[in-house]
């Protein structure tokens, strides 16, 4: 079978898997990193979301031959060591979240848009996050936390 | 959990004490008789290590209830909730619990633990006094150490004191602290999940990744009422590395690879007979009222007819509500291994107990062979009160001694067999007297029970007509039904309170003086005007073009005003909601931060039920199986929320987590016709609904 090379939270890796497969398969079951959570299977929930070249993706629609030679992060990819990273610390500082499931997905979506542009609207933040659901309803926590890690990260006041 | 395993597992230098939750904490359905176990139902245990273990049966939904039950144990031990390990769900280690449902963790276990853990206190201060030879009195406890007062140096720590000690305890009843003297209880406290669930190392029932798992998929009818007539898996067993595998009706394909195991599926050819129900998403309002059972009377009082004969006016309404999915963002996942004559479960559920009954019955097992272990849930609602998944993928794993089978719901698995909160009519007649007074209330409910119906108001002649099945009637429904977040109390509060807001328009009272003059109740009372005066609500007769609607609920002995605000395009039905803003006195409030996430998050998800979910249904075929079609709450549909959490902490913790979604339906639909003066009586309140009420 054909691999893949692709960059996997910042390291070179090769995965002998048909290319065909949906990357969200390969990362939970080949590279055992289950953060990325499956929760509808057709992209409509986002709690999928890896970024590719820091662009967020649903990965259960994404086959593993897209990410050839680009640069795949995921939750477990976003903290530096133990320490967090802005969106992870503000997700914590404002109990961004309940059960948890779209937690992965949604730090990620919101991590690309911040990194883009930390000063993102309230208006942006929502447009960029109303494709990723949350069923206990975090949502206005996690615009909050969201809003308050795009100033860590450079956003000013 | 037998109590001697839990003590061996406890090992050696350890305080343990066991206790028990008084069988009266109301449970879901009542208790059989002997079912509650007449040993204990909760474990506080510190260890040599000096740190503080709780093990209880409830689980972690995302509700928050691990944090708060720390909270309890930690205020008595002076120690930070960080520094208590709550061990939850799994039936082997932690005593027996009915469900995690109803609202019911800090209701049945407040009281209980915080008796635990100042018993506990008490035990580790008697201890220390005979170590450092001072009198209990003269000790003080912070931070896992206890030491005498103005000797800071005459110290021992907790672990010291357990140290080589086999001690177990039966409690006692101790006196807690005052609530004056609190400072963990009634503070906020920092979520013990957070740091797993933002790294995304929280595991979940579907991330065990144990070796050796088989991922299986179900063969599914195409449509409820349909039973299997003949199967053929040859196709699919042509695949590399597929098995089929069959147990009566339940036909599975597994392979290592989950999504293998789902193009394998396709490859199995069945064929279905029997007969679908006959309804569907229009016609069912009819069933249930032509074909369910007859009602009886529930609950009333007073002279009805008598009521009828002092009126001035007589209101009478239709009231609908729609079957709704749980919609749970993670689907019923469940692994199980058979291993040894041994079963072991790992579920997303509510209820592991309950799943190791039904495993244990299913397979033919005494419960001690089933062991049920419950890691992070995504999300419960009601909808994993009940776990057929476990129990199928139980019934797999006997199949392959030794391998663990995964089983997870696709997203269209999980809407299909979904237990839905069951669609209802409720037909309500009452009257209104020259003295803008309510005379009488006859109230019918078809398809669900009165649940919550009667609330805190006083009128002088009421009837309550109902089936009397709290779980439903059977076969009413063209498929399973069951408890969705605070079961049935939403639609009877939306058939009451948009049934009174009509007749105080009717009275020309503004809805907040109308209600007012009907409770007698003074929590209500001050309730309903805390909200009012939190919203900066000026009463006025509705309507007044404002769109400002108000609502009460409750749910057990917690109570809630919501209070609403919502803006109505009269060219497309359009409702958009503006601000939400709930009042609520739910006695002590042990996690003020924790309420208040649970209030914003039930206050969100409820606009999904008031504005647009709605199970879509032909027959036996359901039509919403994703999220494309089936719409919840997004980003975009939020409002200013308000939170606004009364102080009564001389009541018990009446629990949280069901009674901020009730009142929402009401307030909303009360809060159109303040707008645009149109009445809808059917949740959710589409676009083509308030259109067609602004027909008249």
């Amino acid at each position: 079978m054909a691999t893949t090379s692709f960059t996997l939270n910042g390291k070179p890796v090769q995965v002998a898997s048909d290319r065909d497969r949906m990357l969200v398969w390969v990362l939970r079951q080949e590279l055992g990193l289950t953060g990325t959570k499956v929760g509808c299977g057709a992209g409509l929930c986002g709690a999928c979301t890896v970024l590719v070249d820091l662009e967020p993706v649903p990965s259960c629609s994404t086959p593993l031959g897209d990410v050839a030679g680009k640069a795949v992060l995921t939750i477990e990819g976003l903290a530096q060591g133990t320490a967090l990273n802005p969106v992870q610390r503000a997700f914590v500082e404002h109990n961004a979240f309940q059960c948890g499931f779209c937690t992965p997905g949604m730090i990620l979506a919101a991590y690309a848009l911040l990194k883009k542009k930390p000063t993102a609207t309230r208006a942006e933040i929502i447009e960029r996050l109303d494709g990723n659901l949350c069923r206990c309803g975090a949502h206005m926590r996690i615009l909050d936390a969201v809003a308050a890690a795009g100033k860590e990260m450079g956003g000013g006041l | 959990m037998r109590r001697r395993a839990f003590l061996q597992s406890a090992g050696l230098g350890a305080l343990v004490l066991w206790f028990r939750v008084e069988a009266q904490a109301a449970p879901l359905a009542a208790p059989r008789p002997g079912e509650y176990p007449a040993d204990v139902n909760a474990y506080l245990r510190i260890g040599a290590d000096g740190r503080v273990g709780c093990a209880v049966g409830k689980v972690e939904l995302g509700q928050g209830n691990m944090t708060a039950l720390a909270q309890l144990v930690a205020e008595e031990l002076e120690v930070g909730p960080d520094q208590v390990d709550m061990l939850m769900g799994d039936t082997d280690l932690c005593p027996w619990d009915r469900a995690t449902g109803g609202s019911l963790s800090l209701w049945q276990f407040g009281p209980v633990l915080r008796g635990a853990a100042a018993e506990a206190r008490a035990a580790l201060l008697d201890l220390a006094a005979r170590k450092l030879q001072a009198p209990a009195g003269d000790l003080e406890m912070r931070e896992g150490a206890i030491w005498v007062k103005g000797a800071p140096a005459r110290r021992a720590t907790f672990g010291e004191l357990v140290q080589g000690q086999r001690l177990e305890r039966r409690l006692e009843p101790v006196q807690p602290k005052p609530l004056s003297a609190c400072t963990v209880i009634g503070r906020s406290a920092p979520r013990k999940d957070a740091l797993v669930k933002v790294t995304g190392t929280a595991q979940y029932a579907g991330d065990l990744n144990l070796p050796g798992t088989l991922h299986a998929c179900v063969l599914r009818p195409p449509a409820h009422g349909l039973t299997l007539t003949s199967v053929d898996t040859a196709g699919a067993e042509r695949l590399p590395g597929v098995r089929a595998v069959r147990d009566g009706s339940l036909v599975a394909v597994l392979h290592e690879q989950p999504d293998a195991a789902r193009r394998a599926l396709e490859q199995v050819k069945a064929e279905w007979g029997g007969a679908e129900p006959g309804v569907d998403s229009q016609s069912i309002y009819r069933h249930l009222v032509a074909d369910g059972p007859q009602l009886k009377v529930a609950a009333g009082k007073g002279d009805l007819a008598a009521g009828e004969a002092r009126s001035a006016e007589v209101v009478e309404g239709e009231y609908r509500n729609a079957y709704v999915g749980h919609a749970t963002l993670e689907p019923h996942t469940a692994v199980a291994r058979w291993e040894s004559g041994r079963m072991t479960v790992w579920a997303s559920t509510q209820a592991p107990f309950r799943i190791r009954t039904d495993v244990a019955q299913a397979l033919g097992l005494e419960a001690r062979q089933v062991r049920v272990i419950t890691p992070y849930v995504g999300g419960g609602f009601g909808g994993k009160l009940v776990g057929p998944d476990a129990v199928e993928a139980a019934r797999l794993a006997r199949l392959v001694p030794g391998r663990p089978v995964q089983l997870a719901w696709g997203r269209q698995e999980d809407f299909f067999l979904d237990t839905f909160r069951p669609a209802a009519v409720i037909k309500l007649r009452s009257g209104l007297g020259k003295d803008g007074y309510v005379t009488f209330w006859d109230y019918q409910v078809y398809g669900i029970d009165q649940n919550e119906a009667e609330f805190a108001y006083d009128f002088p002649a009421t009837r309550y007509l109902a089936t009397g099945s709290s779980g439903g009637t059977p076969g009413l429904h063209p498929f399973q039904t069951g408890a969705w977040r605070a079961p049935g109390s939403h639609t009877n509060a939306f058939a009451r309170e948009s049934h009174l807001d009509r007749m105080a328009a009717k009275a020309r009272l503004d809805p907040l003086t109308f209600r007012l003059r009907h409770a007698t109740d003074q929590r209500l009372i001050r309730l309903l005007r805390t909200a009012a005066d939190a919203f900066g609500y000026d009463p006025a007769p509705a309507p007044t073009g404002r769109g400002i609607g108000l609502a009460c609920g409750a749910w057990r002995g917690t109570l809630v005003v919501t209070m609403a605000q919502a803006a109505v395009d009269k060219g497309t039905g359009r409702i958009r909601v503006e601000r939400v803003l709930e009042a609520l006195d739910l006695g002590l409030v042990v996690n003020p931060d924790g309420a208040r996430q649970q209030v914003e998050g039930a206050i969100t998800m409820a606009l999904g039920y008031s504005l647009a979910e709605e199970v879509r249904f032909q027959g036996g075929r359901i039509l919403d199986l994703n999220f494309d079609n089936y719409r919840i709450p997004l980003f975009s549909w939020l409002p200013r929320i308000d939170v606004v959490l009364a102080d009564n902490p001389d009541l018990p913790p009446q629990g949280l987590g069901e009674p901020p979604v009730v009142a929402v339906g009401p307030a909303l639909a009360n809060a159109v016709f303040d707008a645009v003066g149109a009445r809808v009586c059917q949740l959710p309140m589409t676009p083509e609904r308030v259109l067609e009420a602004l027909k008249g």
